[in-house]
């Protein structure tokens, strides 16, 4: 077979974006996740979609009647990427004939967790770098926020999705989690919120009530990061190897006394960050037998629980998640920065997902190259015949798997649903 | 203003009476109302409303909002507990139609609905947290809140429920399960348990659940009598009627009603009023006045505003005439003035024309009427000068009675949000030499009359009065 091996699909470039959209993208995935059944309902024809154009140029209030209308527009425009929004009370591509009718209703609850928000504390990377050992943050993050999710809020729905560079996104799909207004989504920020202050504010935990003890909640959330700390942070981070971390590290105790003594002891014997930490778990040990308390009341065991929090517990821009008509990045659009296709994530398999190792739409289309498919053959209406069906001759198909098995349980819930109603779709939503 | 008729705007059978003080306005009036009381009972709960606003706009203690609250309420919609009599009975009828005419005054913006939804929400606790324990009781098994009631010790001992529950309240032995939906504050600030979409609320938190319930359901209410709405827009007699509320609230206060001078005051003349502009004026007379000083003239809006309030004063019309035609000297030649400004000095007191005794402008009547253009000084200096502008000018107008720059932030902060008769009644106190929160005998500024009447009877009350008022006069040169 003929493969021109020095061919490279520039994510950059207009015509790979083309050939992507026209032979990769899984509309019918896309298109069943959001609309929760085949034929179209207010979820797919009523939401806002906004593409961005080359330029900085981003086009909103975008909506589809179907999936075939969602495909001739994507292909015919050609964005860098597109953006999914609410669910409105009329199509927001008439918004014009109705002037001011146009509200946002309903939309996925979502969550963004970015590397960036670590760079204080990662050791690896900074910036827009990521590897496998920062992703280690982002494991942690996403075992505790599916956790609370499913255990506390009760969530079914739940798919993640790699951001294309340095991040996650979660999007929420139950029934109820469409329809919070803003003011419970900003409840649920509230309820999951841990780190807040910026570069001026060394600690950046201050969750007790009158320096009680954690909430339930959060203590789960520290058992399960305990696991976590040691192994992350202790021995693949070192955060606390270098002389300003250890400074952050005594400051963070919160009791001058031990810090002054620790300095001095670490001063005179370099330490690593956890020959640190064992040493400051001693002292919560002695400070326990001086008060003659049981060390999970000894003030420095909460200093210690606030530390593993500061270090593990998830980061989120939490703008993001508080307004329904927030635009969020479509899972399966190519980051144009790196190539990289924004693909599902397992939480149960979170830990082993390597960003390095996701495909890029340049390894994508080498592929189908490689097994001989050509470029699409054309309709005479302009659309492609087959539009986005090739992925299951690539590597992407593991990837759409998973949403499409996520589907499958939006489409069960909502088949019972119109059941219940008798078969009226029209009363859906 | 309106024209009154006892017809009855609703016809039905009088139904059930009122068993409890608390309220949630499940379900409209359904007794006769008669558009006298449609609008009566409207304004004095605009009233409570607007001064509630007022609190949490300057950000008032919770201790002074609770007394402000009590205050109104007593005099404008007294609500005593207990099982009623026959007075009973009609103060909460007024108070159900209040509400619910409120509610058709407000629902039609997103801005207005959420002040309305606040202000109500915290008469409601303030009610809640007055009222006598077995009629809260009683009322609450009335209410469908959707919760249940679970202990402790009816979960095993391995639930982690069990002990997280222990874990957040060690003491708590009964607590209310309901869906985290209805109580997103307390989940907000931790509260609560969650599990699997439920939240466990100790008991003693039962009233922020029932708080919160009465936020959803206003909101909700609101969202429907907004469409509703727009199927009854027929009725003229109503509409003027909601719109004039909804002008009120939106200027930032409640509906003043007109303001008449006290009876067997001592008589006002011409030559009082620079003394007394300088002592007691709020800001949008000061305007007019230094304005008229320094020019010698005022344009028709101004001379309109300034006059009727001068008349209200208590100015008789021969002093009103001395002072115009003094005013005007230099500007505005005698046989000139005797023949265009002369009849309209009369007008304004009913002496010609249809003969009517005009009412003295109310501050939201110059707050949302006959803007003033670039040439104009008449209007509402907090509403219309830039903000630059209106700090340099409260400095220079009310230094001299003790306007710090410190005093500006809050001041500008409740211009900001558009409430200027709380920016005026700010400035009534810091010049009045008031503690802050005490505004005219615990109202806010409603009308300039209102303004002046206290202030003069504040010096009253501090026998002999005020001396420094000399120097004060010179900011006119
Ligand atoms: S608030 Fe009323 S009294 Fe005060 S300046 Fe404005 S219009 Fe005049
Ligand atoms: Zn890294």
């Amino acid at each position: 077979m003929d493969v021109d091996r020095d061919v490279f699909y520039d994510a950059s470039d207009a015509s790979t974006m083309m050939q992507f959209y026209k032979r990769l993208f899984p509309y019918k995935s896309i298109y069943t996740w959001l609309n929760h059944q085949h034929a179209p309902q207010k979820l797919f024809t009523h939401r806002e979609f906004a593409f961005n154009l080359p330029g900085d140029v981003i086009i909103r209030y975008i909506s589809f009647n179907t999936m075939e209308d969602m495909k001739k527009e994507v292909i015919r425009m050609n964005p860098t990427r597109f953006e999914i929004g609410p669910i409105c009370t009329i199509r927001p591509k008439d918004r014009k004939t109705r002037p001011g009718a146009l509200k946002p209703l309903q939309r996925e609850l979502v969550f963004d967790i970015d590397m960036t928000d670590y760079d204080e504390i990662r050791t690896c990377c900074s910036g827009k770098g990521i590897c496998r050992r920062c992703w280690g943050f982002i494991a942690a993050a996403v075992k505790v926020m599916d956790n609370v999710l499913r255990s506390n809020f009760g969530y079914k729905h739940i798919l993640w999705v790699y951001s294309g560079r340095r991040g996650i996104h979660c999007w929420i799909s139950d029934e109820e989690a469409m329809g919070l207004t803003d003011e419970q989504r900003k409840s649920v920020l509230g309820w999951l919120e841990v780190i807040k202050g910026g570069k001026d504010m060394t600690k950046k935990v201050n969750v007790r009530f009158a320096g009680g003890p954690l909430h339930p909640s959060l203590s789960n959330a520290v058992e399960s990061l305990r696991g976590t700390f040691p192994k992350l942070i202790l021995d693949d981070q070192k955060c606390f190897d270098s002389k300003e971390q250890t400074d952050t590290l005594l400051d963070l105790l919160g009791d001058k006394d031990i810090a002054l003594k620790l300095r001095k002891r670490w001063l005179k014997r370099p330490r690593s960050s956890s020959e640190k930490w064992s040493d400051i778990k001693d002292e919560v040990v002695s400070q326990a037998q001086e008060l003659g308390k049981k060390p999970a009341d000894a003030p420095l065991y909460k200093a210690v629980e606030d530390i593993v929090l500061q270090y593990t517990y998830p980061r989120m821009d939490s703008e993001v998640s508080k307004h329904r008509n927030h635009l969020l990045k479509s899972p399966f659009c190519v980051h144009p920065g790196t190539g990289r296709v924004c693909v599902p994530v397992d939480p149960e398999n979170v830990e082993n997902f390597d960003p390095e190792r996701v495909p890029t739409v340049d390894q994508l289309l080498k592929e189908l190259d490689a097994v001989g498919t050509k470029d699409v053959a054309m309709s005479e209406d302009g659309t492609p015949q087959h539009a986005g069906s090739d992925w299951e001759k690539t590597s992407l198909k593991p990837y759409v798997d998973i949403l499409d098995a996520h589907v499958r349980g939006l489409m069960e819930i909502s088949r019972l649903k119109r059941r219940q109603n008798g078969g009226d779709a029209s009363l859906e939503y | 203003m309106f024209n009154a008729t006892s017809r009855p705007i609703v016809e039905t059978k009088p139904t059930s009476r009122y068993p409890y003080r608390l309220n949630f306005y499940d379900k409209p009036p359904l007794e006769d109302i008669t558009l006298d009381e449609f609008e009566l009972f409207a304004i004095d709960r605009l009233r409570v409303l607007s001064e509630i606003e007022s609190c949490h706009i300057r950000n008032r203690q919770p201790e002074d909002t609770k007394k402000t609250i009590g205050d109104q309420c007593k005099k404008y919609l007294p609500l005593a507990p207990g099982s009623g009599g026959i007075d009973t009975d009609e103060e909460r009828r007024k108070d159900h139609i209040g509400h619910f005419v409120l509610r058709l005054a407000f629902c039609q913006s997103d801005d207005l609905r959420r002040r309305f939804v606040k202000a109500e929400s915290e008469l409601f606790r303030y009610r809640y947290g007055t009222d006598i324990t077995s009629d809260r009781e009683g009322f609450l098994k009335f209410q469908e809140f959707g919760w249940t009631m679970v202990q402790v010790n009816q979960f095993d001992d391995r639930d982690t429920l069990k002990k997280e529950l222990k874990g957040l309240n060690a003491n708590a032995t009964s607590w209310f399960q309901v869906k985290w939906t209805q109580v997103p504050n307390l989940v907000e600030r931790r509260r609560v348990i969650l599990r699997d979409g439920w939240a466990f609320v100790p008991e003693k938190e039962q009233s922020s659940i029932i708080f919160q319930e009465f936020e959803r359901r206003l909101e909700a209410a609101l969202e429907e009598t907004a469409r509703a709405i727009q199927r009854f827009d027929e009725d003229t007699r109503l509409m003027p009627i909601l719109k004039h509320l909804g002008e009120g609230f939106q200027s930032g206060m409640s509906v003043a009603s007109e303001y008449t001078a006290a009876e067997g005051g001592d008589a006002v003349t011409a030559d009082m009023i620079d003394d007394m502009a300088a002592k007691h004026w709020p800001m949008c007379m000061r305007t007019l006045h230094d304005n008229l000083r320094k020019d010698h003239h005022l344009k028709h809006f101004g001379r309109q505003q300034y006059g009727l309030f001068l008349k209200v004063v208590g100015l008789s019309i021969e002093e009103a005439i001395m002072f115009w035609r003094k005013a005007f000297r230099g500007r505005i030649a005698d046989d000139k003035f005797n023949k265009e400004y002369k009849y309209n000095i009369r007008h304004s007191f009913g002496l010609e024309g249809k003969r009517t005794n005009y009412p003295a402008y109310t501050c939201q009547r110059i707050i949302t009427q006959n803007q003033p253009g670039p040439q104009d000084c008449h209007g509402c200096p907090y509403r219309h000068y830039s903000p630059d502008r209106l700090q340099t000018a409260l400095l220079a107008t009310y230094g001299a009675q003790g306007l710090k720059l410190s005093d500006l932030p809050e001041i500008m902060n409740a211009v900001k949000h558009d409430h200027f008769h709380v920016a005026c009644t700010k400035v009534y106190e810091v010049t009045h030499g008031l503690p802050s929160g005490t505004g005219l005998d615990g109202e806010s500024v409603t009308h300039p009359n209102q303004y002046a009447a206290k202030s003069r009877e504040m010096e009253q009350g501090k026998d002999g009065g005020a001396v420094k008022s000399e120097d004060a006069m010179d900011t006119t040169s």
